[in-house]
């Protein structure tokens, strides 16, 4: 690989993680805002509270503007897929390619259906609305699934043969869906959907109630997505877990990569912090035989070493190691500030008074994108040099263009507008009257303030 | 017909799909540039006929693509490496477009909405063309096979691939307005002429016969190109049953200036969408079996099982796709989803229910919290302790119900009432 190969190779994969990382988050908001929408609806026409229609109508705004640019994102991706990337697409778009044209259609049925959802309150029966929002969000599984699938594959690929640098003996189906690798990453990715967009959207009324906005409406408008949140983050954990016995069976380098475990160790200690230096972990707090238990439910186990393969062959260590560590941290707090939650609702049967879990709350949103995006990191970049694991090296799927640059700037710069326009119209929503043409609201339940 | 041939009809006629409904949405937006300063009426009604299925036409793309990188990967790799210029152009303008489109539903002032509206003009306008030159690039076998083997900018900057992006614009353009008058003509009849909408669906009609006017002329002037710019290409387009398809897109363009004459626009619509759709047929038959410079259609073709299991999976999601795309542009076709449309819709639920809901609620929670525990302590003994496979399986689902049952326990509506 020559100099010039490798730089633009280096922007190749930042463009792609740029790309990705814009994407990703809109994703969560696919996945796990309609059924809340729908959630609300659903509480409308069985109490025919006022509210919860509100409540409903005002997510809708917010699910659309964001599916907008899901789309728009999730263009760029599959115009990558071949901008950036095509000879890995011309080698393997055989294998892989049916899980993305099968996306495709639920990526139909999510637009149709949005379509009608969107501009059909009011104009539909309630319960044909109601109805009309439910293709929506079983697409936003159903997409996430194949893309999943794809990116499963990448990383434990099967179903097809090598013969001089070209893929025979094509299963798709079995490439795809026989897959091991598939179940714990989708469930993990499914489930961080939820507390992403849960905390993110209790978050917005969390900072409401902090500044005295704290009505009914606000009360139930949190209490919806956060219930979600606080549900899911300790699961998070129990799935988080399954998913690194699964790298630890399937990708033993990239665990190695994770806990800095530069040889080949029997019980192998497992380091919390510190910094990956000279073939050890510097300033690290070590606790012994725990990766080996955590990895193979067994102390003694032994731990195969980033030395088993050439340096040339290891993904760049405390990018990794830093990228797992902070997922793993924050999602252990979000596990407890989620235990705090239903705590709370267990013995004293209502939401917590304190300013300070109102104040976490509103952390959380952030923290879990970063958890996010650092979970992603420690998938993809954990995975190189490879794109597809021990088949094909991302220096061999790149482009020959060169002069990716220009196009990372352009697209850098694009998204900053764009990302400057969501902030303004997201404003823009939750400054907007509660009712603009619905009739004046119902007299709260409750007095305003708890 | 072989097997290996019909992933590339489903591409063509995703493209067909595409040109038709995606390009009048883009012609929405050259006529809102055209539309100058005093032309809010006409954007506004550009925006409206666009809106509900806006996001639906543009998926026609995604398909494009999917299926042909799933069923021809080494042309895709090919196509995307060596015109990645263009196709980022038109990326780059799909992003400013939809991200526009977005920001229109915030944008609350005549003085808020006009930068908006000029970003999506612009955008709507270059990347049809950027488009259009991709697809003249592939006609005038400008792609070499290989990774990035053409030439990055002289493969799409030539005569061929230039007129093809004129001709995208102002096929869009023509489509649009015979669209957007359709739409205006629908509007005025369902309010039984309350809606004033006379004046533009003239504006509309003129702008529909110089446009249609215009595309016959650029179409007519890429011929005399293709002769000496494409000349198999030339040759091939006027033999056979590719002339007889040239032929009959012919006729359906004049129909439809016919059609657009006499106002009767909803005609015109498919009229117009068949003379698009002939074009497109007659650039494919023309150019059979070859797809790119030294390779065939049989050579780019992914192995059999691949293709096979695209073909099923387009059929199966057809099944599900077209019903559901025909009740979209029913809604939109029969104004269900018109501004102004709206019903009272408010009061229609039953509130009855509500007090004894809440009861049957406060009852069941108990139990639901019970059962939430219990899947909670189940799915850890299933997914962490145990190491069989099928105990991850049944662990996830558990931990499903504990979501499930935890979320309805909890009754967070209950928990803001205090
Ligand atoms: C809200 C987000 C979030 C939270 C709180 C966590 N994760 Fe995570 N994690 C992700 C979001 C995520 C993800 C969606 O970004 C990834 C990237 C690929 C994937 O499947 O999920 C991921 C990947 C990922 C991987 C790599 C899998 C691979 O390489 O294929 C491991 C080992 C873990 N996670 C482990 C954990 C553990 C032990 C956690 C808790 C303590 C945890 N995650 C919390
Ligand atoms: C199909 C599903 C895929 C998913 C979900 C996925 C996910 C991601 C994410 C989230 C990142 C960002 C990591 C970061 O922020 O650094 C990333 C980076 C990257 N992805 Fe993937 N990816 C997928 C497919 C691909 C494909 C098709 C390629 C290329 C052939 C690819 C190659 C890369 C590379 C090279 C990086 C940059 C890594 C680095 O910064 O070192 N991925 N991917
Ligand atoms: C190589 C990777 C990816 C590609 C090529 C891609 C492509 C796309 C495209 C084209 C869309 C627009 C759909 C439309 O037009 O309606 C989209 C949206 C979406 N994508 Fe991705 N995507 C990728 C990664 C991901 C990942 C990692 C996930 C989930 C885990 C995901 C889940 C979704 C979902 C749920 C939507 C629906 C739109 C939304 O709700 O915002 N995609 N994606």
């Amino acid at each position: 690989m020559t100099a010039a190969h490798q730089v633009y190779l280096l922007q190749a994969r930042q463009m792609q993680a740029l790309s990705f990382s814009v994407h990703i988050p809109l994703v969560c908001f696919g996945i796990a805002l309609p059924a809340m929408v729908l959630f609300a609806e659903w509480l409308y026409l069985r109490t025919g509270d006022e509210l919860y229609r509100t409540i409903a109508r005002r997510w809708t705004r917010i699910m659309a503007a964001l599916f907008a640019v899901g789309v728009i994102t999730g263009t760029i991706l599959s115009f990558e897929m071949g901008l950036l990337w095509p000879n890995f697409t011309a080698t393997f778009g055989g294998v892989f390619g049916l899980g993305f044209a099968i996306e495709g259609f639920s990526f139909f049925m999510e637009a149709i259906f949005i379509g009608i959802y969107v501009y059909g309150w009011d104009r539909l029966s309630p319960r044909a609305h109601f109805w009309s929002g439910v293709p929506i969000a079983i697409a936003g599984v159903t997409g996430s699934l194949m893309v999943i699938a794809v990116n499963a594959w990448m990383n434990h690929p099967g179903g097809f043969r090598m013969v001089h640098g070209k893929a025979v003996d094509i299963h798709p189906l079995t490439a795809l869906f026989a897959n091991s690798f598939l179940w714990p990453e989708l469930t993990h990715m499914y489930i961080a959907g939820y507390i992403v967009a849960g905390f993110l959207l209790a978050g917005a009324y969390a900072i409401g109630r902090l500044r005295g906005k704290w009505s009914r409406y606000e009360r139930t408008a949190l209490a919806i997505p956060l219930t979600i949140a606080a549900l899911a983050s300790p699961v998070q954990v129990l799935v988080g877990d399954w998913a690194a016995r699964d790298v630890a069976s399937s990708q033993p380098i990239k665990l190695a990569a994770l806990e800095g475990l530069a040889h080949t160790t029997k019980g192998a200690p497992e380091h919390i912090l510190g910094w990956y230096e000279h073939e050890k972990i510097k300033y690290g707090i070590g606790i012994p035989k725990l990766l080996s238990f955590l990895a193979y439910h067994n102390p003694e186990a032994t731990v195969a070493g980033l030395d088993t393969v050439p340096k040339d062959r290891q993904p760049p260590i405390n990018v990794v190691r830093f990228a797992f560590q902070m997922m793993v941290s924050i999602g252990t707090l979000l596990a407890l500030l989620g235990v705090w939650l239903l705590a709370v609702r267990i013995r004293r049967k209502r939401l917590p008074e304190s300013a300070w879990f109102y104040r976490a709350v509103a952390l959380a949103g952030p923290a879990s994108l970063v958890a996010l995006i650092a979970g992603w990191v420690t998938t993809e970049v954990g995975r190189q040099p490879w794109v597809v694991y021990h088949v094909m090296l991302t220096s061999q799927a790149v482009t020959g263009a060169g002069h990716i640059v220009v196009g990372y700037t352009a697209l850098a710069l694009v998204y900053l507008a764009v990302a400057g326009g969501v902030a303004w119209i997201l404003l823009r929503l939750a400054r907007a009257p509660l009712r603009e043409r619905d009739p004046p609201p119902l007299p709260p339940a409750a007095s305003p303030a708890s | 017909m072989h097997l290996y041939e019909i992933p590339l009809i489903f591409v063509l006629i995703g493209l067909v799909l595409y040109v038709v409904l995606a390009g009048a949405d883009f012609g929405a937006g050259f006529w809102q540039l055209l539309a100058g300063p005093h032309g809010e009426r006409v954007r506004d009604h550009a925006h409206d006929s666009i809106g509900p299925v806006w996001e639906a036409n543009h998926v026609w793309l995604i398909f494009v693509l999917t299926v042909t990188w799933t069923a021809y990967p080494s042309a895709f790799g090919a196509i995307a490496s060596t015109l990645c210029i263009p196709l980022f152009i038109a990326a780059l303008g799909i992003v400013l477009r939809g991200a526009a489109y977005a920001l229109r539903a915030g944008a609350q002032s005549a003085r808020e909405r006009r930068p908006i509206d000029l970003v999506f003009a612009l955008s709507s306008v270059i990347t049809p063309f950027a488009l259009g030159t991709v697809i003249g690039a592939i006609a005038a076998r400008r792609v070499p096979v290989g990774n990035a083997a053409g030439n990055l900018w002289g493969s799409w900057t030539g005569a061929t691939p230039l007129i093809v992006g004129a001709l995208a614009v102002v096929t869009s353009a023509y489509l649009a307005a015979v669209f957007m008058a359709a739409d205006a003509q629908r509007i005025e009849r369902a309010t039984h002429g309350r809606e004033d909408e006379r004046s533009l669906i003239d504006g509309l009609r003129t702008r529909a016969l110089i446009a249609g006017l215009v595309a016959g002329a650029v179409a007519l002037a890429g011929l005399l190109v293709l002769h000496s710019d494409a000349h198999f290409l030339y040759t091939r387009l006027l033999r056979g049953s590719a002339l007889a398809v040239v032929i009959l897109s012919a006729l359906a363009g004049f129909a439809t200036l016919a059609l657009v004459a006499r106002e009767r626009f909803e005609p015109a619509r498919y009229s117009a969408a068949l003379a698009v759709a002939a074009v497109i047929a007659g650039w494919a038959l023309a150019q059979r079996p070859v797809l790119l410079k030294g390779l065939t259609v049989r050579q780019a073709a992914a192995p059999h099982d691949t293709l096979v299991l695209v073909i099923v999976a387009v059929l199966g999601g057809a099944l599900l796709l077209f019903p559901s795309l025909a009740l979209l542009f029913r809604l939109v076709l029969a104004g269900r989803l018109d501004h102004g449309g709206e019903r009272a819709a408010a009061g229609a639920a039953a509130p009855a229910g509500a007090q004894l809901g809440r009861l049957f609620e406060a009852s069941r929670a108990g139990m639901l919290a019970r059962l939430a525990g219990a899947c909670l302590l189940a799915g850890f003994g299933l997914l962490t302790v145990a190491e069989a496979g099928w105990a991850h399986g049944l662990g996830v689902l558990a931990l499903l119900g504990f979501l499930g049952c935890g979320f309805f326990a909890i009754v967070p509506s209950q928990l803001a009432d205090q």
